[in-house]
Protein backbone atom coordinates (compact mmCIF):
# COMPACT_ATOMS: atom_id res chain seq x y z
CA UNK A 1 0.00 0.00 0.00
CA UNK A 2 2.89 2.57 0.96
CA UNK A 3 4.72 1.04 -2.16
CA UNK A 4 1.73 2.29 -4.25
CA UNK A 5 1.53 5.69 -2.48
CA UNK A 6 5.10 6.05 -2.92
CA UNK A 7 5.60 5.41 -6.97
CA UNK A 8 2.56 7.61 -7.49
CA UNK A 9 4.66 10.48 -5.59
CA UNK A 10 6.85 9.93 -8.15
CA UNK A 11 4.41 9.84 -11.54
CA UNK A 12 2.52 13.05 -9.88
CA UNK A 13 5.79 14.96 -9.16
CA UNK A 14 7.36 14.21 -12.82
CA UNK A 15 3.85 15.38 -14.11
CA UNK A 16 4.28 18.42 -12.47
CA UNK A 17 7.74 18.95 -13.79
CA UNK A 18 6.47 18.55 -17.26
CA UNK A 19 3.46 20.45 -16.99
CA UNK A 20 5.12 23.67 -15.65
CA UNK A 21 7.89 23.16 -18.01
CA UNK A 22 6.02 22.88 -21.31
CA UNK A 23 3.85 26.36 -20.02
CA UNK A 24 7.15 27.88 -19.81
CA UNK A 25 8.13 27.30 -23.03
CA UNK A 26 5.12 27.60 -24.78
CA UNK A 27 4.83 30.63 -23.64
CA UNK A 28 8.98 31.79 -24.62
CA UNK A 29 8.10 29.77 -27.88
CA UNK A 30 5.30 31.56 -28.97
CA UNK A 31 7.04 34.99 -28.30
CA UNK A 32 10.44 33.48 -30.26
CA UNK A 33 8.10 32.56 -33.09
CA UNK A 34 5.68 35.59 -33.38
CA UNK A 35 8.55 38.37 -32.43
CA UNK A 36 11.52 36.96 -34.83
CA UNK A 37 10.01 38.02 -38.17
CA UNK A 38 9.75 41.62 -36.69
CA UNK A 39 13.24 41.49 -34.91
CA UNK A 40 15.00 43.87 -37.84
CA UNK A 41 16.54 47.37 -37.33
CA UNK A 42 13.78 48.94 -38.73
CA UNK A 43 11.70 47.75 -35.36
CA UNK A 44 13.30 50.53 -33.26
CA UNK A 45 14.44 52.92 -36.16
CA UNK A 46 11.28 52.70 -38.11
CA UNK A 47 11.90 54.36 -41.87
CA UNK A 48 14.14 57.07 -40.08
CA UNK A 49 18.32 56.28 -40.81
CA UNK A 50 19.14 54.76 -37.28
CA UNK A 51 21.83 57.69 -37.11
CA UNK A 52 19.51 60.67 -37.21
CA UNK A 53 17.53 58.79 -34.91
CA UNK A 54 20.33 58.82 -32.01
CA UNK A 55 21.08 62.19 -32.68
CA UNK A 56 18.06 63.61 -32.34
CA UNK A 57 18.28 65.18 -35.96
CA UNK A 58 14.67 63.74 -37.14
CA UNK A 59 11.66 62.10 -34.84
CA UNK A 60 11.04 57.91 -35.47
CA UNK A 61 7.48 57.77 -35.41
CA UNK A 62 6.74 54.05 -36.47
CA UNK A 63 9.36 52.37 -34.35
CA UNK A 64 10.64 51.60 -30.82
CA UNK A 65 13.33 54.29 -30.27
CA UNK A 66 11.34 56.79 -28.35
CA UNK A 67 9.95 53.35 -25.83
CA UNK A 68 13.78 52.45 -25.87
CA UNK A 69 15.41 56.00 -25.19
CA UNK A 70 12.73 56.55 -22.63
CA UNK A 71 13.10 52.95 -20.86
CA UNK A 72 16.66 53.73 -20.79
CA UNK A 73 16.23 57.29 -18.32
CA UNK A 74 14.16 55.42 -16.68
CA UNK A 75 16.37 53.01 -15.30
CA UNK A 76 19.14 55.31 -14.80
CA UNK A 77 16.75 58.08 -13.08
CA UNK A 78 14.83 55.41 -11.06
CA UNK A 79 18.43 53.49 -10.08
CA UNK A 80 20.32 56.60 -8.99
CA UNK A 81 17.75 57.88 -7.00
CA UNK A 82 17.41 54.43 -4.83
CA UNK A 83 21.16 53.87 -4.83
CA UNK A 84 22.65 55.99 -2.56
CA UNK A 85 19.93 55.74 0.06
CA UNK A 86 19.33 52.15 -0.34
CA UNK A 87 22.93 51.27 -0.11
CA UNK A 88 23.78 53.74 2.78
CA UNK A 89 20.09 52.40 4.59
CA UNK A 90 21.37 48.58 3.74
CA UNK A 91 24.67 49.33 5.27
CA UNK A 92 23.18 50.76 8.85
CA UNK A 93 20.90 47.95 9.21
CA UNK A 94 23.74 45.35 8.60
CA UNK A 95 26.26 47.14 10.99
CA UNK A 96 24.96 49.87 12.98
CA UNK A 97 21.64 49.02 14.15
CA UNK A 98 20.98 47.16 17.39
CA UNK A 99 18.92 43.97 17.42
CA UNK A 100 15.60 45.43 18.77
CA UNK A 101 15.64 48.60 16.00
CA UNK A 102 16.88 46.07 13.29
CA UNK A 103 13.84 44.10 13.55
CA UNK A 104 11.87 46.83 13.62
CA UNK A 105 13.02 47.97 10.13
CA UNK A 106 13.03 44.84 8.54
CA UNK A 107 9.19 44.43 8.83
CA UNK A 108 8.72 47.96 7.43
CA UNK A 109 10.90 46.95 4.47
CA UNK A 110 9.43 43.60 4.16
CA UNK A 111 6.52 45.68 3.80
CA UNK A 112 7.23 48.14 1.60
CA UNK A 113 9.13 44.65 -0.47
CA UNK A 114 5.44 43.32 -0.72
CA UNK A 115 3.13 46.82 -1.44
CA UNK A 116 1.66 45.97 -4.96
CA UNK A 117 3.39 48.00 -8.06
CA UNK A 118 -0.14 49.68 -8.49
CA UNK A 119 -0.14 50.69 -4.90
CA UNK A 120 3.49 52.42 -5.41
CA UNK A 121 1.94 53.99 -8.92
CA UNK A 122 -1.03 55.39 -7.29
CA UNK A 123 1.32 56.80 -4.52
CA UNK A 124 3.25 58.59 -7.08
CA UNK A 125 0.10 59.68 -8.89
CA UNK A 126 -1.42 61.13 -5.47
CA UNK A 127 2.41 62.69 -4.90
CA UNK A 128 2.20 64.74 -8.48
CA UNK A 129 -1.49 65.98 -7.65
CA UNK A 130 -0.54 67.14 -4.51
CA UNK A 131 2.55 68.74 -5.57
CA UNK A 132 0.57 70.37 -8.27
CA UNK A 133 -2.09 71.51 -5.89
CA UNK A 134 1.07 73.36 -3.11
CA UNK A 135 3.43 73.97 -5.10
CA UNK A 136 3.77 74.30 -8.91
CA UNK A 137 1.00 73.93 -11.26
CA UNK A 138 3.76 72.99 -13.86
CA UNK A 139 4.06 69.86 -12.38
CA UNK A 140 2.53 66.84 -14.00
CA UNK A 141 3.15 63.37 -13.83
CA UNK A 142 6.30 62.89 -15.92
CA UNK A 143 9.54 61.39 -15.79
CA UNK A 144 10.49 62.62 -12.78
CA UNK A 145 8.14 61.31 -10.83
CA UNK A 146 7.94 57.75 -12.65
CA UNK A 147 11.36 57.67 -11.90
CA UNK A 148 11.19 58.90 -7.87
CA UNK A 149 8.08 56.23 -7.59
CA UNK A 150 10.06 53.44 -8.96
CA UNK A 151 13.31 54.15 -6.88
CA UNK A 152 10.84 53.61 -3.93
CA UNK A 153 9.77 50.48 -5.70
CA UNK A 154 13.21 48.80 -5.93
CA UNK A 155 14.03 50.62 -2.51
CA UNK A 156 13.87 47.28 -0.66
CA UNK A 157 15.53 45.22 -3.44
CA UNK A 158 18.74 47.39 -2.78
CA UNK A 159 18.66 47.40 0.63
CA UNK A 160 17.81 43.57 1.36
CA UNK A 161 20.90 42.79 -0.96
CA UNK A 162 23.46 44.71 0.81
CA UNK A 163 22.03 43.69 3.95
CA UNK A 164 22.29 40.28 3.30
CA UNK A 165 25.91 40.70 1.68
CA UNK A 166 27.37 42.51 4.69
CA UNK A 167 26.01 39.74 6.99
CA UNK A 168 26.97 37.06 5.53
CA UNK A 169 30.44 38.30 5.84
CA UNK A 170 32.40 35.75 7.85
CA UNK A 171 33.95 36.41 11.35
CA UNK A 172 37.38 35.79 10.44
CA UNK A 173 36.66 38.93 7.72
CA UNK A 174 34.74 40.94 10.15
CA UNK A 175 37.39 41.14 12.88
CA UNK A 176 41.15 41.24 11.58
CA UNK A 177 41.04 44.77 10.67
CA UNK A 178 39.48 45.72 13.93
CA UNK A 179 42.06 43.67 15.82
CA UNK A 180 44.70 45.53 13.81
CA UNK A 181 43.47 48.74 15.25
CA UNK A 182 41.26 50.00 12.25
CA UNK A 183 38.39 52.16 13.51
CA UNK A 184 34.51 50.52 12.54
CA UNK A 185 34.43 53.12 9.54
CA UNK A 186 37.81 52.14 7.76
CA UNK A 187 36.81 48.54 8.68
CA UNK A 188 33.80 48.75 6.53
CA UNK A 189 35.12 51.10 4.11
CA UNK A 190 38.41 49.22 3.27
CA UNK A 191 37.43 45.59 4.21
CA UNK A 192 34.05 44.81 4.63
CA UNK A 193 32.44 46.62 1.44
CA UNK A 194 34.90 45.57 -0.84
CA UNK A 195 34.58 42.04 0.23
CA UNK A 196 30.12 42.38 -0.42
CA UNK A 197 30.45 44.32 -3.62
CA UNK A 198 29.39 41.34 -5.58
CA UNK A 199 26.59 40.96 -3.65
CA UNK A 200 25.54 44.36 -4.05
CA UNK A 201 25.97 44.60 -7.22
CA UNK A 202 24.01 41.84 -8.42
CA UNK A 203 21.26 43.83 -6.19
CA UNK A 204 21.65 46.92 -8.51
CA UNK A 205 21.23 44.91 -11.68
CA UNK A 206 18.11 42.96 -10.10
CA UNK A 207 16.54 46.60 -9.23
CA UNK A 208 17.44 47.52 -12.77
CA UNK A 209 15.57 44.10 -14.21
CA UNK A 210 12.86 45.62 -12.35
CA UNK A 211 12.69 49.22 -13.04
CA UNK A 212 12.59 47.94 -16.99
CA UNK A 213 9.73 45.73 -16.61
CA UNK A 214 7.42 47.67 -14.51
CA UNK A 215 4.84 48.58 -16.45
CA UNK A 216 1.48 49.09 -13.09
CA UNK A 217 3.83 52.12 -11.76
CA UNK A 218 4.89 54.05 -15.20
CA UNK A 219 1.00 53.57 -16.33
CA UNK A 220 0.02 55.47 -13.61
CA UNK A 221 3.05 58.55 -13.37
CA UNK A 222 2.85 60.21 -16.63
CA UNK A 223 3.79 57.50 -19.54
CA UNK A 224 2.15 58.16 -22.83
CA UNK A 225 1.87 56.40 -26.31
CA UNK A 226 3.88 58.89 -28.29
CA UNK A 227 5.67 61.83 -27.19
CA UNK A 228 9.35 61.40 -28.72
CA UNK A 229 12.00 61.49 -26.66
CA UNK A 230 11.37 63.94 -23.76
CA UNK A 231 13.58 66.78 -23.86
CA UNK A 232 13.45 66.80 -19.98
CA UNK A 233 12.71 65.18 -16.71
CA UNK A 234 9.43 67.36 -16.82
CA UNK A 235 8.04 65.68 -19.50
CA UNK A 236 5.68 62.45 -20.67
CA UNK A 237 7.68 59.88 -22.17
CA UNK A 238 6.82 56.19 -23.81
CA UNK A 239 8.60 53.33 -22.62
CA UNK A 240 8.64 49.61 -23.78
CA UNK A 241 6.90 47.60 -21.37
CA UNK A 242 3.43 50.28 -21.67
CA UNK A 243 3.85 49.94 -25.51
CA UNK A 244 3.25 46.17 -25.13
CA UNK A 245 0.36 47.08 -22.69
CA UNK A 246 -1.31 49.22 -25.07
CA UNK A 247 -0.15 47.45 -28.52
CA UNK A 248 -2.10 44.31 -27.25
CA UNK A 249 -5.47 45.95 -26.51
CA UNK A 250 -5.51 49.01 -28.95
CA UNK A 251 -3.71 47.89 -32.11
CA UNK A 252 -5.16 48.85 -35.42
CA UNK A 253 -2.87 46.85 -38.19
CA UNK A 254 -1.65 43.80 -38.52
CA UNK A 255 2.03 45.99 -38.65
CA UNK A 256 1.70 47.35 -35.22
CA UNK A 257 0.74 43.83 -33.72
CA UNK A 258 4.28 42.82 -35.54
CA UNK A 259 5.66 45.69 -33.60
CA UNK A 260 3.93 44.59 -30.47
CA UNK A 261 5.34 40.56 -30.50
CA UNK A 262 8.97 42.82 -31.46
CA UNK A 263 8.97 44.96 -28.42
CA UNK A 264 8.03 42.02 -26.31
CA UNK A 265 11.02 39.88 -27.14
CA UNK A 266 13.00 42.78 -27.25
CA UNK A 267 11.98 43.20 -23.41
CA UNK A 268 12.00 39.40 -22.48
CA UNK A 269 15.43 39.12 -23.67
CA UNK A 270 16.26 42.03 -22.12
CA UNK A 271 14.98 40.77 -18.84
CA UNK A 272 16.49 37.58 -19.07
CA UNK A 273 19.84 38.63 -19.80
CA UNK A 274 20.24 41.04 -16.99
CA UNK A 275 18.72 38.19 -14.53
CA UNK A 276 21.32 35.66 -16.22
CA UNK A 277 24.04 38.66 -15.33
CA UNK A 278 22.57 39.02 -11.68
CA UNK A 279 22.84 35.22 -11.34
CA UNK A 280 26.26 35.12 -12.85
CA UNK A 281 27.91 37.59 -10.27
CA UNK A 282 26.58 36.30 -7.20
CA UNK A 283 24.22 32.62 -6.95
CA UNK A 284 21.66 32.35 -5.12
CA UNK A 285 21.08 35.81 -3.87
CA UNK A 286 19.03 36.79 -6.84
CA UNK A 287 15.57 35.18 -5.68
CA UNK A 288 16.70 35.61 -2.02
CA UNK A 289 15.55 39.50 -2.20
CA UNK A 290 12.76 38.28 -2.37
CA UNK A 291 12.04 37.21 1.63
CA UNK A 292 14.64 37.30 3.82
CA UNK A 293 13.83 34.19 5.78
CA UNK B 1 38.62 64.69 14.43
CA UNK B 2 38.40 61.21 13.60
CA UNK B 3 36.12 60.26 15.78
CA UNK B 4 33.47 63.03 14.94
CA UNK B 5 33.69 61.74 11.04
CA UNK B 6 32.68 58.51 12.15
CA UNK B 7 29.84 59.70 14.02
CA UNK B 8 29.18 62.12 11.45
CA UNK B 9 28.94 59.39 8.71
CA UNK B 10 26.88 57.14 10.98
CA UNK B 11 24.37 59.42 11.37
CA UNK B 12 24.21 60.02 7.11
CA UNK B 13 23.76 56.28 7.41
CA UNK B 14 20.57 56.64 9.99
CA UNK B 15 19.09 59.61 8.41
CA UNK B 16 19.01 57.27 4.69
CA UNK B 17 17.44 54.49 7.03
CA UNK B 18 14.34 57.06 8.46
CA UNK B 19 14.26 58.42 4.75
CA UNK B 20 13.62 55.03 3.00
CA UNK B 21 11.53 53.94 5.81
CA UNK B 22 9.03 56.59 5.94
CA UNK B 23 8.20 55.94 2.95
CA UNK B 24 6.26 52.86 3.89
CA UNK B 25 4.42 54.63 6.30
CA UNK B 26 4.23 57.72 4.19
CA UNK B 27 1.89 55.62 1.14
CA UNK B 28 -0.51 54.35 4.11
CA UNK B 29 -0.89 57.95 5.37
CA UNK B 30 -1.37 59.00 1.80
CA UNK B 31 -3.93 56.40 0.74
CA UNK B 32 -5.59 56.88 3.84
CA UNK B 33 -6.01 60.53 3.96
CA UNK B 34 -7.54 60.51 0.30
CA UNK B 35 -9.72 57.60 1.22
CA UNK B 36 -10.70 59.64 3.80
CA UNK B 37 -14.24 61.29 3.04
CA UNK B 38 -15.17 57.61 1.23
CA UNK B 39 -14.58 55.96 4.65
CA UNK B 40 -16.28 58.64 6.64
CA UNK B 41 -19.51 57.68 4.32
CA UNK B 42 -19.27 54.19 6.05
CA UNK B 43 -16.64 51.61 6.13
CA UNK B 44 -19.44 49.11 5.59
CA UNK B 45 -21.16 50.47 2.56
CA UNK B 46 -17.32 50.86 1.01
CA UNK B 47 -16.94 47.36 1.26
CA UNK B 48 -20.43 45.88 0.42
CA UNK B 49 -21.46 48.39 -2.50
CA UNK B 50 -21.93 47.75 -5.83
CA UNK B 51 -19.88 50.19 -8.27
CA UNK B 52 -22.47 51.89 -10.08
CA UNK B 53 -21.00 55.39 -10.70
CA UNK B 54 -24.55 56.36 -12.62
CA UNK B 55 -26.56 55.72 -9.68
CA UNK B 56 -23.84 56.94 -7.06
CA UNK B 57 -22.91 53.69 -5.60
CA UNK B 58 -19.02 53.70 -5.22
CA UNK B 59 -18.73 50.51 -3.63
CA UNK B 60 -15.64 48.11 -3.98
CA UNK B 61 -17.53 45.07 -3.81
CA UNK B 62 -16.93 43.76 -6.99
CA UNK B 63 -13.46 44.35 -6.83
CA UNK B 64 -12.89 42.76 -3.69
CA UNK B 65 -14.64 39.64 -4.91
CA UNK B 66 -12.95 39.38 -7.94
CA UNK B 67 -8.94 39.66 -6.73
CA UNK B 68 -10.38 37.26 -3.74
CA UNK B 69 -11.60 34.49 -6.07
CA UNK B 70 -9.05 35.01 -8.85
CA UNK B 71 -5.91 34.93 -6.16
CA UNK B 72 -7.54 31.70 -4.43
CA UNK B 73 -8.08 29.69 -8.26
CA UNK B 74 -4.61 30.56 -9.27
CA UNK B 75 -3.35 29.32 -5.74
CA UNK B 76 -5.55 26.34 -6.29
CA UNK B 77 -4.06 25.54 -9.52
CA UNK B 78 -0.50 26.36 -8.69
CA UNK B 79 -0.11 24.88 -5.30
CA UNK B 80 -0.04 20.88 -6.18
CA UNK B 81 1.86 22.24 -9.36
CA UNK B 82 4.31 23.66 -7.79
CA UNK B 83 4.80 21.05 -4.33
CA UNK B 84 5.67 18.38 -6.79
CA UNK B 85 7.75 20.32 -9.09
CA UNK B 86 9.71 20.86 -5.47
CA UNK B 87 9.92 17.43 -4.85
CA UNK B 88 11.68 16.62 -8.21
CA UNK B 89 14.03 19.20 -7.67
CA UNK B 90 14.83 18.05 -4.10
CA UNK B 91 15.12 14.40 -4.09
CA UNK B 92 13.09 12.43 -6.89
CA UNK B 93 14.85 13.70 -9.82
CA UNK B 94 18.25 12.97 -10.75
CA UNK B 95 21.14 15.43 -9.87
CA UNK B 96 22.04 17.06 -13.09
CA UNK B 97 18.48 17.51 -14.05
CA UNK B 98 17.22 18.89 -10.97
CA UNK B 99 19.86 21.73 -11.30
CA UNK B 100 19.00 22.84 -14.99
CA UNK B 101 14.89 22.43 -13.45
CA UNK B 102 15.82 24.86 -10.79
CA UNK B 103 17.82 27.25 -12.97
CA UNK B 104 14.70 27.46 -15.20
CA UNK B 105 12.60 27.94 -12.21
CA UNK B 106 14.56 30.60 -11.02
CA UNK B 107 14.85 32.30 -14.79
CA UNK B 108 11.36 32.40 -14.41
CA UNK B 109 11.10 34.94 -11.65
CA UNK B 110 12.78 37.09 -14.23
CA UNK B 111 9.95 37.37 -17.52
CA UNK B 112 8.41 40.56 -16.77
CA UNK B 113 4.49 40.08 -15.80
CA UNK B 114 3.59 41.88 -19.17
CA UNK B 115 4.76 39.66 -21.27
CA UNK B 116 2.58 36.88 -19.14
CA UNK B 117 -0.37 39.23 -19.97
CA UNK B 118 0.99 39.97 -23.65
CA UNK B 119 1.12 36.41 -24.29
CA UNK B 120 -2.22 35.57 -22.38
CA UNK B 121 -4.16 37.53 -24.38
CA UNK B 122 -2.71 35.95 -27.50
CA UNK B 123 -2.48 32.51 -26.78
CA UNK B 124 -4.21 31.80 -23.80
CA UNK B 125 -7.49 33.52 -24.61
CA UNK B 126 -8.32 32.22 -28.24
CA UNK B 127 -7.54 29.07 -26.48
CA UNK B 128 -9.99 29.23 -23.41
CA UNK B 129 -12.53 30.78 -25.70
CA UNK B 130 -12.64 27.71 -28.22
CA UNK B 131 -12.33 25.21 -25.76
CA UNK B 132 -15.29 26.67 -23.41
CA UNK B 133 -16.98 27.59 -27.00
CA UNK B 134 -18.42 31.02 -26.30
CA UNK B 135 -17.93 34.21 -23.76
CA UNK B 136 -14.53 36.48 -25.06
CA UNK B 137 -12.54 33.73 -23.79
CA UNK B 138 -11.19 36.94 -20.98
CA UNK B 139 -12.39 35.19 -18.08
CA UNK B 140 -11.62 34.09 -14.05
CA UNK B 141 -10.06 30.67 -15.32
CA UNK B 142 -7.67 31.97 -17.62
CA UNK B 143 -6.39 35.00 -15.67
CA UNK B 144 -6.19 32.30 -12.77
CA UNK B 145 -3.97 29.33 -15.08
CA UNK B 146 -1.64 32.59 -16.21
CA UNK B 147 -1.39 34.02 -12.88
CA UNK B 148 -0.56 29.98 -11.84
CA UNK B 149 2.66 30.33 -13.99
CA UNK B 150 3.74 33.58 -12.41
CA UNK B 151 3.37 32.62 -9.14
CA UNK B 152 4.28 29.43 -9.37
CA UNK B 153 8.65 30.13 -9.20
CA UNK B 154 7.91 32.08 -5.87
CA UNK B 155 6.33 28.80 -4.18
CA UNK B 156 8.70 25.73 -5.51
CA UNK B 157 12.17 28.25 -4.53
CA UNK B 158 10.49 28.42 -1.20
CA UNK B 159 9.41 24.86 -0.82
CA UNK B 160 12.83 23.80 -2.43
CA UNK B 161 15.05 26.25 0.39
CA UNK B 162 12.71 25.02 3.44
CA UNK B 163 13.38 21.50 2.14
CA UNK B 164 17.37 22.49 2.15
CA UNK B 165 16.97 23.62 5.79
CA UNK B 166 15.63 20.10 7.32
CA UNK B 167 18.64 19.70 9.72
CA UNK B 168 20.91 17.14 8.48
CA UNK B 169 20.87 15.11 11.69
CA UNK B 170 17.45 13.95 10.68
CA UNK B 171 18.20 12.83 7.29
CA UNK B 172 20.74 10.83 8.51
CA UNK B 173 18.54 9.44 11.19
CA UNK B 174 16.46 8.31 8.32
CA UNK B 175 18.99 7.07 5.84
CA UNK B 176 20.66 4.43 8.63
CA UNK B 177 16.99 2.98 9.50
CA UNK B 178 17.14 1.85 5.91
CA UNK B 179 14.63 4.46 4.21
CA UNK B 180 15.12 5.66 0.33
CA UNK B 181 15.73 9.12 -0.58
CA UNK B 182 11.38 9.19 -1.40
CA UNK B 183 10.84 7.95 2.11
CA UNK B 184 12.97 10.50 3.94
CA UNK B 185 11.46 13.14 1.58
CA UNK B 186 8.00 12.59 2.36
CA UNK B 187 8.33 11.17 6.34
CA UNK B 188 10.89 13.45 7.30
CA UNK B 189 11.41 16.14 5.41
CA UNK B 190 8.23 17.29 4.51
CA UNK B 191 6.58 16.85 7.80
CA UNK B 192 9.18 19.66 9.47
CA UNK B 193 9.81 21.64 6.44
CA UNK B 194 5.73 22.99 7.46
CA UNK B 195 6.36 25.98 7.83
CA UNK B 196 8.35 26.77 5.10
CA UNK B 197 5.39 25.85 2.90
CA UNK B 198 3.22 28.03 4.09
CA UNK B 199 5.28 31.11 3.97
CA UNK B 200 5.64 30.13 0.10
CA UNK B 201 2.10 29.93 0.09
CA UNK B 202 1.42 32.87 1.61
CA UNK B 203 4.11 35.38 -0.12
CA UNK B 204 2.71 33.69 -3.51
CA UNK B 205 -0.80 35.07 -2.27
CA UNK B 206 0.37 37.92 -1.93
CA UNK B 207 2.00 38.33 -5.57
CA UNK B 208 -1.58 36.94 -6.80
CA UNK B 209 -3.12 40.14 -5.36
CA UNK B 210 -1.03 42.42 -5.97
CA UNK B 211 -0.37 41.88 -9.55
CA UNK B 212 -1.88 44.08 -11.96
CA UNK B 213 -1.01 43.53 -15.53
CA UNK B 214 -2.19 39.90 -15.51
CA UNK B 215 -5.63 40.48 -14.48
CA UNK B 216 -6.18 43.77 -16.19
CA UNK B 217 -5.10 42.20 -19.22
CA UNK B 218 -6.94 38.61 -19.78
CA UNK B 219 -9.91 39.09 -17.29
CA UNK B 220 -12.17 40.94 -18.93
CA UNK B 221 -12.42 44.04 -16.26
CA UNK B 222 -16.24 43.59 -15.71
CA UNK B 223 -17.66 44.89 -12.73
CA UNK B 224 -20.51 42.55 -12.22
CA UNK B 225 -19.86 40.34 -9.76
CA UNK B 226 -19.19 36.50 -10.97
CA UNK B 227 -21.45 33.51 -11.51
CA UNK B 228 -18.93 31.05 -12.81
CA UNK B 229 -15.13 30.93 -13.34
CA UNK B 230 -15.46 31.57 -16.90
CA UNK B 231 -17.32 35.33 -15.82
CA UNK B 232 -15.22 38.47 -16.38
CA UNK B 233 -14.05 40.20 -13.06
CA UNK B 234 -12.20 43.27 -12.31
CA UNK B 235 -9.73 42.81 -9.52
CA UNK B 236 -8.94 45.73 -7.09
CA UNK B 237 -5.54 46.39 -9.05
CA UNK B 238 -7.49 46.67 -12.20
CA UNK B 239 -9.85 49.02 -11.09
CA UNK B 240 -6.84 51.51 -9.95
CA UNK B 241 -5.42 51.30 -12.97
CA UNK B 242 -8.56 52.15 -15.87
CA UNK B 243 -10.27 54.74 -13.06
CA UNK B 244 -8.95 57.47 -13.93
CA UNK B 245 -10.82 60.48 -13.13
CA UNK B 246 -10.74 64.00 -14.35
CA UNK B 247 -11.81 65.69 -10.86
CA UNK B 248 -9.97 64.91 -8.42
CA UNK B 249 -12.02 65.59 -6.05
CA UNK B 250 -14.85 63.11 -7.28
CA UNK B 251 -16.00 59.52 -5.12
CA UNK B 252 -14.48 57.82 -8.29
CA UNK B 253 -11.34 59.25 -7.72
CA UNK B 254 -11.61 58.59 -3.92
CA UNK B 255 -12.64 55.15 -4.52
CA UNK B 256 -8.92 53.67 -5.69
CA UNK B 257 -7.65 54.73 -2.83
CA UNK B 258 -9.88 53.36 -1.02
CA UNK B 259 -8.41 49.83 -3.18
CA UNK B 260 -5.33 50.77 -2.74
CA UNK B 261 -5.76 50.93 0.88
CA UNK B 262 -7.31 47.56 0.94
CA UNK B 263 -4.37 46.02 -0.84
CA UNK B 264 -1.70 47.96 1.50
CA UNK B 265 -3.55 45.95 4.40
CA UNK B 266 -4.35 42.68 3.22
CA UNK B 267 -0.50 42.68 2.50
CA UNK B 268 0.74 44.29 5.58
CA UNK B 269 -1.36 41.03 7.26
CA UNK B 270 0.64 38.94 5.24
CA UNK B 271 3.95 39.87 5.81
CA UNK B 272 2.97 39.89 9.57
CA UNK B 273 2.23 36.52 8.93
CA UNK B 274 5.30 35.41 6.94
CA UNK B 275 7.33 36.99 10.09
CA UNK B 276 5.33 35.43 12.84
CA UNK B 277 5.89 31.85 10.75
CA UNK B 278 9.78 32.68 10.34
CA UNK B 279 9.94 33.46 13.58
CA UNK B 280 8.65 30.88 15.35
CA UNK B 281 10.80 28.46 13.45
CA UNK B 282 14.01 29.82 14.27
CA UNK B 283 13.06 30.08 18.03
CA UNK B 284 12.17 26.23 17.75
CA UNK B 285 15.64 25.27 15.69
CA UNK B 286 17.58 27.24 18.83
Amino acid sequence: MKQAGERLTIWYSWTCGLILTAAVFSILAYLLFKGAGAFHPKLIFGGVSPLKAVLLQQRVFDGLFPAVVGTLMLVSLSVSIALPIGFATGIYLAEYADFRIKNAFNLIFDILAGIPSIVVGLFGFALAVFLHKHYSSSIQPCLLISGLALAFLVLPYIIRTTQIALESLSPEIRLTALALGATKLQNLVYVLLPQSLTGMISGVILAIGRCAEDTAVIMLTGVVVAAGVPKSVFAPYEALPFYIYYISSQYTTPEELMNGYGAALLLLLLCLFLFALAFVIKKRLSYLAFYRP
Amino acid sequence: MNNWKERGIEKIFLLSTIISSSITLLILGFMAYMALPLLRGGLFRLLTEPWMPQQGFYGIYPMIVGTSVISLLSLLIAFPVSLGCSFLISSIGPKSLSAVFRRIVQMMTGIPTVIYGFVGIFLLVPLIREFFQGGSGMCILTAALMLGVLISPTMILFFCDSFDRVPRSYIDAADSLGANRLQTLLYVILPSAREGIVIGVLLAFGRAMGDTLVSLMIAGNSIAEPKSILDSVRTLTAHIALVIAADYESPEFRSIFACGLVLYLFITIVILAVRRLAFRKSEERA
